[in-house]
């Protein structure tokens, strides 16, 4: 029942070659319910993506940055989306898209790894779980709604439980050149320069959905591979999707936009894949932690703590709106006098979309995904 | 000892599967010094200068039409990604010249029988690099290599320094074309018309040749010696570029992208430099002292070390310094002879390749290996180096690209080069067996293991791709 680990050509992906895979050997599922978790690995910028265009501290702290979604679509008084989610926003003012702002896990550090660590496994310290908070919600699950998989090379933590669990890997490689890198591997095992840069370059090309890449197209593939794969009656009903390329130190402008760009593709692909299916999915997009409100020398921004997460569908309870007790962005209102402050737990925004999204009782939700809290 | 791999590959571009046998490496080298031809049949059809100033003067001129033009004309996938500056130089002549000229320094180091001076080509154009980041700089980066650079390169350095200083690339790159001597008579006359801002000196030129180009930063040189320099060489600029102060002085018959020297520009008098004195007047007088500076000892120093890097390591033997700026001294700095001091000393001829090859040496080896003549449409060519991380004549800064071996190993890298290697590999296909290919490419750098790997491969295509991306043919 497990998609083994295979490589396919993103770029080259299509419905109809996704439809020559194996299928998922499931009875069709009682209700059509489908979950999608976007991670944005890499820190994603909340004050970009949902800028508070409306906080009159906001263009000083953001200098040559502040300009960025001066075009972009107005949420209400005090927001405006980042314009190259262009997509995003059309699902926002059909209230299929819902943000929340100043949020962050429990998780009050700044390394990656941690913070993702905490994200996924929804422990109360990092590496405190070895499974993850989508791993836990699939037990709360009618069997038919079970049926989950990861684009990516190995399960993710979040996904990561006592249900078992498929994985798909997309690369830009040829399928034949996993053979090639893992000869390369070994050729290079002996190799004091080639074998740490290439067990770095391996691990990055795993780990990195380079949805930013090739105008955004990237992007647009993913959401159809992923869409792909959940349509069928058969198909997954849960899904990870890993993006990367989200910390941003330099050069924010530019790459950014191509992130978004890629996300926003993404998306609309997911939506436009899923047809009909798509009033009755919900697509949480969340990220580790935050960036630095203030930008930094080189044109970008540094870890910080309270970010955006998303929340996508056709049935969301909050559609058209943006959340945020909002604390202010002036240096005393800042925490550590330099990141945004988390005002709400992101693990309290993803329990209730989804116990909204499932028709579960919340608490019971929360206790499940959030054991630790 | 892999002398054949380190004769073909340090010294060479890589070897092409049917050339004949290396036979005595030192021998096969020096050949290449007396049969060296500076003007290759790629770089043929390429413009000249005039042609290039033309399309740049077009360009600016027609940057308004082309605004309204762009809004009209559909755009291609490619430039849909640009920012719209970006998109309008791509569509003009300016960028195409860039993109021929490319292509045509490809096809020239794929095609050439003598390698090893192709290669001193990129090294020189590297020591004197100019980068194609400024609109006025871009049409005209190849031509610098094609007629600043590869007519010198077996000459004198003075003269090769001489060559590159005065090309327009190098006037412009580094901002001489706007340099003007303070008190100068246009100076002067601009002064008493009352315009407060006079035209005046700029320094960046005259820094950088001492800095990078000749003495080394932190040699012997002060900030006094940089302004009496900047002085002595204000008047050189380019003709035909129809903007800036000194075109209305302009001699009526100079050839548009022409180098000329406008008097009434320079800084009268003379100028003191390391202690001597530069009386000559007009353009002789920066000619004087770029010579001086062309063999000067701390030159010799400068230019060894670096040449010694880039046939040895990141910290080149002292012994092969000595040796190159030795002989450098005693031939008043004759580049033939530094050469053959090269392939005559020990130091580069080690017991297995060392350094690691830059994208452009290592995608020039590939493509030679299987002589591969070009690589489909010439904007390719640009692109693809871009994407691997050394855009041609692009290096961003006066000092070139760096050649160590931190420089160009990265672990982003190298997987762009396996996947370049796999796609290249993937057209090739069955044609070519790599167990045949591997002992031609490699010679004594063959490993047991890398033949293992590359025999072990699931298709001809992955071992091919094995081949360029083992640990051997990654280094040089």
């Amino acid at each position: 029942m497990i998609l083994s680990r295979r490589s396919i050509i993103l770029s080259g992906i299509t419905v109809a070659a996704a439809g020559t895979l194996p299928v998922f050997a499931y009875a069709a599922a009682a209700t059509p319910r489908r979950l999608v978790f976007i991670i944005q690995r890499g820190a994603a910028d909340g004050l970009a993506t949902v800028a508070p265009t409306g906080d009159p501290a906001f263009a000083a702290a953001r200098r040559t940055l502040a300009d960025e979604t001066a075009s972009g679509a107005k949420l209400d008084t005090m927001f405006t989306l980042h314009p190259a989610l262009a997509t995003t926003a059309g699902l926002y003012s059909g209230q299929q898209a819902h943000f929340a702002h100043a949020v962050a896990t429990a998780y009050r550090d700044r390394s990656h790894f941690d913070g993702q660590n905490m994200l996924e496994g929804g422990g109360s310290r990092p590496y405190g779980r070895s499974d993850g908070w989508v791993g836990r919600l699939l037990t709360l699950l009618p069997t038919a709604e079970r049926a989950a998989i990861a684009i990516a090379p190995a399960v993710p933590l979040a996904l990561r439980g006592t249900v078992q669990v498929g994985t798909y890997a997309p690369s830009r490689l040829p399928q034949a050149d996993g053979d090639l890198i893992a000869g390369l591997s070994a050729l290079y095992a002996e190799d004091p320069l080639l074998h740490p840069l290439w067990d770095s370059a391996v691990k990055t090309q795993e780990l990195a959905g380079d949805i930013g890449g090739n105008n955004g197209r990237n992007g647009a593939d993913l959401g159809k591979l992923a869409a792909s794969l959940m349509l069928p009656a058969d198909g997954a009903r849960v899904m990870m999707v890993e993006t990367g390329g989200w910390d941003t130190h330099s050069g924010q402008r530019g790459r950014l936009n191509a992130q978004l760009r890629g996300l926003d593709q993404l998306i609309g692909a997911l939506q436009s894949g899923l047809g009909p299916a798509w009033n009755d999915t919900l697509v949480i997009v969340a990220t580790e932690f935050g960036r630095t409100v203030e930008v930094n020398g080189t044109g970008g921004t540094d870890h910080g703590t309270a970010s955006t997460a998303m929340l996508l569908g056709g049935s969301l309870a909050l559609g058209g709106k943006v959340s945020a007790d909002w604390p202010g962005l002036t240096p005393a209102e800042r925490l550590d006098g330099r990141d945004l402050r988390p005002t709400r737990s992101l693990e309290s925004v993803i329990a209730a979309a989804v116990a909204h999204h499932y028709a579960l009782d919340p608490k019971r939700v929360m206790t499940t995904l959030y054991p630790d809290a | 000892m892999a002398v054949q791999y380190l004769a073909a590959n340090r010294f060479g571009l890589g070897r092409r599967f049917d050339d004949l046998a290396i036979g005595d490496p030192k021998m096969w080298l020096s050949r290449q010094l007396g049969d060296y031809d500076p003007a290759p049949a790629a770089t043929a059809g390429l413009a000249g200068r005039a042609t290039i100033a033309t399309a740049y003067v077009e360009y600016r001129e027609d940057r308004q039409a082309m605004r309204r033009a762009a809004a009209e004309t559909p755009m291609s996938e490619e430039e849909k990604g640009m920012d719209p500056e970006l998109r309008r130089l791509s569509r003009s002549a300016i960028r195409r010249h860039y993109v021929e000229a490319t292509a045509a320094r490809l096809t020239a180091a794929i095609a050439t029988p003598t390698p090893f001076p192709e290669r001193l080509v990129h090294f020189w154009a590297n020591h004197f690099a100019v980068s194609a980041d400024k609109q006025t700089v871009i049409g005209f980066v190849g031509n610098y290599e094609n007629e600043a650079i590869r007519p010198h390169i077996m000459g004198k350095f003075s003269d090769l320094l001489v060559a590159a200083v005065k090309h327009p690339a190098m006037l412009l790159y580094l901002d001489q074309a706007q340099s003007f001597g303070p008190e100068s008579p246009f100076a002067t006359r601009v002064r008493n018309r009352g315009n407060r801002r006079s035209p005046g000196l700029n320094e960046n030129l005259a820094r950088e040749i001492l800095e990078l180009h000749t003495l080394g930063v932190r040699t012997v040189y002060t900030q006094a010696d940089v302004t009496a320099f900047a002085k002595a060489l204000t008047g050189l600029t380019v003709a035909g570029l129809g903007r800036g102060a000194g075109q209305r002085l302009m001699p009526s018959d100079a050839e548009p992208g022409a180098t000329v020297f406008i008097a009434p520009l320079h800084e009268p008098g003379a100028q003191t430099l390391l202690g001597r004195r530069y009386g000559a007047a007009g353009a002789a007088q920066a000619e004087a002292i770029l010579r001086d500076l062309a063999v000067h000892p701390a030159t010799a120093r400068h230019i060894a070390t670096k040449l010694a890097r880039h046939f040895t390591a990141d910290d080149p033997p002292g012994a092969l310094v000595d040796r190159l700026a030795a002989d450098f001294l005693k031939t008043g700095g004759d580049l033939a002879s530094l050469y053959r001091a090269l392939i005559a000393s020990p130091e580069p001829w080690v017991a297995a390749p060392t350094m690691f090859k830059s994208p452009w040496d290592w995608t020039v080896s590939m493509l030679r290996a299987l002589k591969i003549p070009a690589l489909g449409e010439k904007q390719n060519v640009a692109a693809m180096f871009t994407q691997l991380g050394q855009p041609i004549w692009r290096p961003g800064s006066p000092a070139g690209y760096d050649d160590k071996v931190a420089t160009w190993a990265g672990s982003a890298g190298l997987m762009q080069r396996v996947e370049l290697a796999s796609r290249i590999a993937a057209r090739i296909g069955d044609r070519v067996d790599p167990r045949q290919l591997a002992p031609l490419v490699l010679a004594d750098a063959l490993s047991p293991e890398t033949g293992q790997a590359i025999a072990r491969a699931d298709s001809p295509g992955q071992g091919i791709a094995m081949l360029f991306a083992s640990p051997m043919f990654l280094r040089r």
